[in-house]
């Protein structure tokens, strides 16, 4: 793909703010809701912890271990090496294919809420030193769908990583289409299903981390397509809501259905992987990978711990 | 040669779920010779809403499937009215990689309300069966074309729809997911779905200026169900002109040109990439 590169002031500063983004990401997971900064109350289990516990714990619940969903900056700085993030297409912004009506404010909601532009953040990066491109999908921004201009973020992110012969690492996290898209959001399906799979042939490893919650058309497309598949913890993971299957069904389902757990039991996830660990699994299955390259023959070191 | 111009796309909507419509089997019967069906994904069920085989297009061995639909009620509980499992798209798979192996084109006829949202079918894995389909059929090395016959309705439609020339009956629709459901995920009142065909261009025409439908087969006026013969004859013209440009391409032309199309939806130009 042509991709223009264009190195400014502003993208300098950028990189810089990328620690503060992560951080305001960080405090963006629970600020908003609650009146006493101090303790936070789990909606899971209804017990209280000192913020910093929750925070030190990666905002999993430090009794139950529920997991609060979490920005995609903030998640990237979970992963990568310091200083290494560099975002890619980050003045992407929604486009409206069918001119819908309403979409336009709802969109300028989303983005002053979430200070995002689109439910996708791409980016090039290092973990434990090893290259890579990542995705993040980002589940405040209109729950994450797939809109026009998130299977094309994904898209051109996969492309690079074909160029560039790097490791791709998609975490996804989606409420399903953007029905205010239609057709177009649809066919991002298509779009990003053959970019995965020139990427494939091309010898590439892409390792897909699925996150709460991954559904509709995300899971059906590059999100399954992983050579190896993740998952967070009680992550909901399914093509249909589980809403949707019980009126067609008219059954209840079983407890557990469509979570992390039940997918890794019936064959479908490689590993059940913490937020806490997530870093050092990467890491681990890169290196399974990157054996042979420059980097290993040059006796490259490999460091494991973030700080 | 458009007779149906002057309906709404709430009337299409309805044309195109007319129960009397031809269905694949009908239009295997009409415009194909020495069909041969093959069932199952080999792997664990027979399912019944996706209708596949060999048969002879003017002569030439093809590879037909499609999704299944009934002309009663007892039929259309029998085909699940088209709503395919995880074994039917990888009954499909099977299908279609065997065309590959033995060169031959892969026609596809659409006719869905969706993939269906059952238990078993998210234990099976419905999404991964539709995303390996997705990736699968944007590198074969054959010619792909997919007729939209009725209603194709989000991933379940598209599961076998990448292809190199979509083509859709004139009153035929396409859509993300069906505009029930689409009225009653936006606006929580399924009952808003004319104002949601409206707004949602899944026309044949609509989708010929996204990029999406590369011809429209005309109907006769009223409907394909009212003079199918008419309809056969259309299809048929239409058919057989895109085969043919698609018999003078190499499976390299072939692969390039259908990952194209699928890149173009959306595609955004202009925007920077940030170097690291
Ligand atoms: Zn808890």
């Amino acid at each position: 793909m042509k991709s223009k590169v264009n190195y400014q002031a502003k993208d300098l500063l950028r990189d810089s703010s990328f620690e503060l983004r992560a951080h305001k990401d960080a405090a963006g997971t629970i600020l908003p809701t609650i009146m006493n900064p101090e303790f936070i109350d789990c909606p899971s289990c209804k017990r209280r912890a000192l913020r910093s516990a929750w925070e030190k714990n990666l905002f999993a619940c430090p009794n139950c271990g529920k997991l609060k969903p979490i920005g995609g900056y903030y998640r990237l700085s979970l992963i990568l090496d310091k200083g290494s993030f560099k975002e890619m297409d980050y003045d992407m912004t929604v486009s409206d294919p069918l001119g819908f009506p309403g979409y336009a404010e709802k969109v300028a909601a989303q983005e002053k809420k979430t200070g995002l532009k689109e439910a996708v953040i791409t980016a090039t990066g290092k973990i434990g030193g090893i290259p890579v491109v990542t995705v993040v999908l980002d589940s405040r921004f209109f729950m994450g769908s797939m809109s026009t201009i998130v299977g094309e973020k994904v898209t051109r992110a996969i492309e690079v990583a074909t160029s560039r012969k790097l490791p791709l690492i998609i975490f996804s996290a989606s409420g399903g289409a953007r029905m205010q898209e239609g057709i177009y959001s649809l066919m991002q399906m298509a779009k990003t299903a053959a970019a995965i799979e020139a990427f494939s042939e091309s010898g590439g490893l892409y390792i897909s981390y699925l996150t709460h919650p991954t559904t509709g058309g995300v899971t059906a497309s590059f999100a399954t397509l992983g050579d190896i598949t993740l998952a967070e913890p009680g992550a909901l993971i399914g093509f249909a809501g589980p809403r949707v299957i019980e009126q067609t069904i008219n059954a209840k389902l079983p407890k557990g259905f469509q979570r992390a757990e039940y997918l890794e039991s019936h064959g479908f996830v490689d590993k059940i992987v913490p937020r806490n660990e997530m870093r050092d699994t990467l890491i681990d299955i890169l290196r399974l990978h990157v054996t042979n390259t420059k980097n290993e023959n040059k006796g490259f070191s490999v460091v494991k711990n973030n700080e | 040669m458009n007779n149906n111009n002057n309906l709404t796309a709430e009337e299409k909507v309805r044309i195109a779920r007319n129960i009397d419509r031809p269905h694949v089997d009908d239009i295997i019967k009409n415009l194909f010779t020495d069909f041969f069906e093959q069932k199952g994904d080999h792997l664990f069920d027979e399912d019944l809403s996706i209708y596949g085989g060999i048969a002879r297009y003017k002569g030439m061995p093809v590879t037909i499937i499609g999704h299944r639909k009934g002309h009663n009620i007892q039929d259309n509980i029998k085909f699940n009215f088209g709503m395919p499992r995880p074994e039917g798209y990888r009954k499909a798979l099977r299908l279609m990689k065997q065309a590959e192996k033995f060169g031959r084109p892969i026609i596809t006829f659409v006719d869905t309300p969706g993939a269906y949202p059952g238990k078993e079918a998210e234990e099976h894995g419905q999404g991964e069966a539709i995303a390996k389909n997705l990736a699968a059929m944007s590198s074969l090395k054959v010619p792909v074309i997919t007729v939209v016959t009725g209603e194709g309705n989000s991933g379940g439609a598209l599961a076998i729809s990448v292809a190199n020339r979509i083509l859709m009956l004139e009153n035929a629709v396409y859509s993300v997911l069906s505009p029930e459901g689409f009225a009653s995920i936006l606006w929580k009142d399924s009952s808003r779905k004319r104002e949601a065909c409206d707004l949602m261009k899944l026309t044949a025409h609509d989708l010929q200026d996204a990029g999406v439908t590369d011809e429209v087969v005309p109907e006769p006026a009223g409907g394909a169900h009212t003079d199918p013969d008419t309809l056969y004859a259309n299809l048929d013209a239409v058919l057989y002109k895109h085969l043919q440009e698609l018999k003078l391409m190499s499976s390299s032309e072939l692969v390039a040109d259908r990952r194209l199309k699928f890149r173009n939806i959306g595609r955004t130009e202009e925007a920077e990439y940030i170097t690291g």
